[in-house]
């Protein structure tokens, strides 16, 4: 099963002393075991554009699509056997604990 | 017939994946016993029966669904299987270790966290309890078709988010056993908190207590679980000598002793004993047991160890800090100290001001009050909480408190 794994800052990250998780290992070790197809970092929602057409008319705006405290600054696509194992590869992920993650199924278009 | 029912519906589910037909066909397996049995007599392996018949009702309803082979392979040797062992089965055992991993498979997916809390309650009482979607929803003071619609969303997220069905791996078994935990004890309390003489809730009380030992069974080694089974019977044991005739509120303190349940009183120790012999630190539940059971030990309300009852507030505070807690060690601290001792730790949970709005911060204030003989302080603060009290019970004793203090 494929999982959108949105990475979102948080306003309450975790402050506990426990080390650092380093992004370089957790990404060495799930694009090993072929659980990763791709992801990347997104600018901040200062550079972001909202496109709508209402009407027939376009409207284009500054600025993300909604305004919240947290907002989503990468995403990874993971390839996983289930729920489970995309939840343990998303909790040894730096921003599990410095922001939060939202794992998403994927929908495929194919399927009712 | 109950652990026939868990190990036909867990192992339909494993092998089929789908939870409706599972149900469905044990349903149907169950109809036809009624209608033959009576004509034809009960069958000497009667779950082997029911078993055999469940299954090749889920093969048929395949085949017509041109499922994989692959599941329908399994089903049929399964269904061959049942028939020529005749209840010999090895998983026709209900301790064995077939029927062991089913049904943990089926309670580790009803309380994913991934799941909403409520479906998590919802499909453990359904699928694990049995309960029918009907009996759930009146359990819950929902309708039949609210208790329907959350029962399927659970089980469309189960389908679509990626839970399968299968026992979490062994690093992350205890987290998710405090998972199961919770929902156990949240069908209790909801069985508990609505002491409106209402037979279903009493029942919902008695289905966490059945939960409960189940999972006690079969996971034994978890201290928490033990723990828990010890603080719902311990808890439980209470309940006749709860309320009165008139089905008013009796507090613990002019609760008549002898009517508590000294048989459910030795199970709950001994489920703690249970808990207390895996020599783990004490968790939360076990802490609430073992002031569950300093209160059953006690052979009159003034022969309360306060003192014991005070140092396991206190470690309970540690382990799971929270206001609730806070305030039962301050009702605690005025048995151990006197009234104004419990006023000052009060004062202390009320300056925090988590529990603003909830009735039991001023209806233990005024019951301090009372005692301490402050009784026109007592009469504001007791008028207080019944502004905030939710049940009529709750209400009713408040209201003769007041009128004792006679202000």
């Amino acid at each position: 099963m494929k999982y959108m794994m949105f990475v979102a800052t948080d306003t309450a990250p975790d402050t506990s002393p426990e080390p650092q998780a380093d992004i370089e290992v957790w990404g060495a070790d799930v694009d090993g075991r072929g659980k990763w197809v791709m992801g990347d970092r997104l600018r901040p929602l200062e550079d972001a554009t909202t496109v709508r057409v209402r009407s027939g008319e376009l409207l284009v705006t500054d600025g993300p699509f909604t305004e919240s405290k947290e907002w989503i600054m990468g995403f990874d696509i993971l390839e996983c056997e289930d729920l489970d194992e995309a939840i343990e590869i998303a909790s040894k992920h730096p921003m599990a604990r410095n922001g939060r993650l939202e794992l998403r199924p994927f929908w495929p278009i194919d399927e009712g | 017939m109950a652990g026939e029912r868990l190990r036909i519906v867990a192992g339909l589910i494993r092998v089929t994946g789908d939870w409706d037909l599972a149900e469905d066909c044990l349903q149907d397996a169950v109809e036809r016993a009624l209608a033959r049995w009576p004509r034809d007599g009960v069958p000497d392996n009667a779950a082997a029966w029911l078993t055999t018949t469940a299954h090749r009702r889920a093969l048929d309803v395949l085949r017509r669904r041109r499922t994989e082979t692959e599941k329908l392979r399994v089903l049929t040797a399964m269904a061959t299987f049942d028939e020529h062992s005749a209840g010999n089965a090895p998983d026709a055992d209900p301790h064995g270790e077939a029927y062991r991993d089913d049904v943990l498979r089926l309670l580790f997916t009803c309380c994913h966290p991934a799941l909403p809390l409520t479906g998590q309650v919802a499909l453990t009482l359904k699928t694990v309890a049995g309960l029918s979607t009907r009996e759930v929803a009146r359990a819950f003071l929902v309708s039949e078709a609210t208790m329907g619609q959350r029962l399927l969303r659970t089980r469309t997220k189960i389908a679509n988010a990626g839970i399968t069905f299968r026992v979490p791996d062994p690093h992350r078994v205890t987290e998710r056993t405090a998972g199961v935990l919770a929902v156990v004890y949240l069908v209790f309390n909801e069985g508990y908190a609505g002491t409106e003489g209402e037979g279903t809730r009493d029942d919902l009380a008695a289905e966490a207590l059945r939960l409960a030992g189940l999972v006690a069974r079969l996971l034994p080694e978890d201290d928490e679980v033990h723990g828990l089974r010890g603080l719902l019977l311990l808890q439980h044991a209470r309940r006749a000598a709860r309320t009165d005739e008139a089905g008013d509120l009796v507090p613990m303190d002019e609760q008549d002793r002898s009517r508590w349940d000294r048989a459910m009183v030795s199970a709950g120790l001994a489920s703690l004993t249970a808990a207390r012999d895996t020599g783990r630190p004490p968790g939360s539940y076990r802490l609430q047991a073992e002031i569950a059971a300093t209160h059953a030990m006690a052979p009159a309300a003034a022969a309360t160890d306060w003192v014991r009852v005070v140092d396991l507030y206190d470690a309970l505070l540690r382990v799971q800090p929270s206001p609730v807690v806070a305030l039962n060690r301050a009702v605690a601290l005025g048995f151990r100290d006197g009234p104004e001792a419990g006023l000052g730790a009060l004062a202390e949970v009320e300056g925090a001001g988590e529990l603003a709005g909830y009735h039991l911060l001023p209806a233990v204030r005024a019951d301090l009050l009372r005692r301490a003989g402050r009784n026109e302080e007592a009469a504001a603060a007791y008028a207080e909480a019944l502004t905030l009290v939710r049940t009529a019970a709750e209400r009713r004793f408040l209201e003769r408190r007041l009128r004792e203090i006679g202000t």
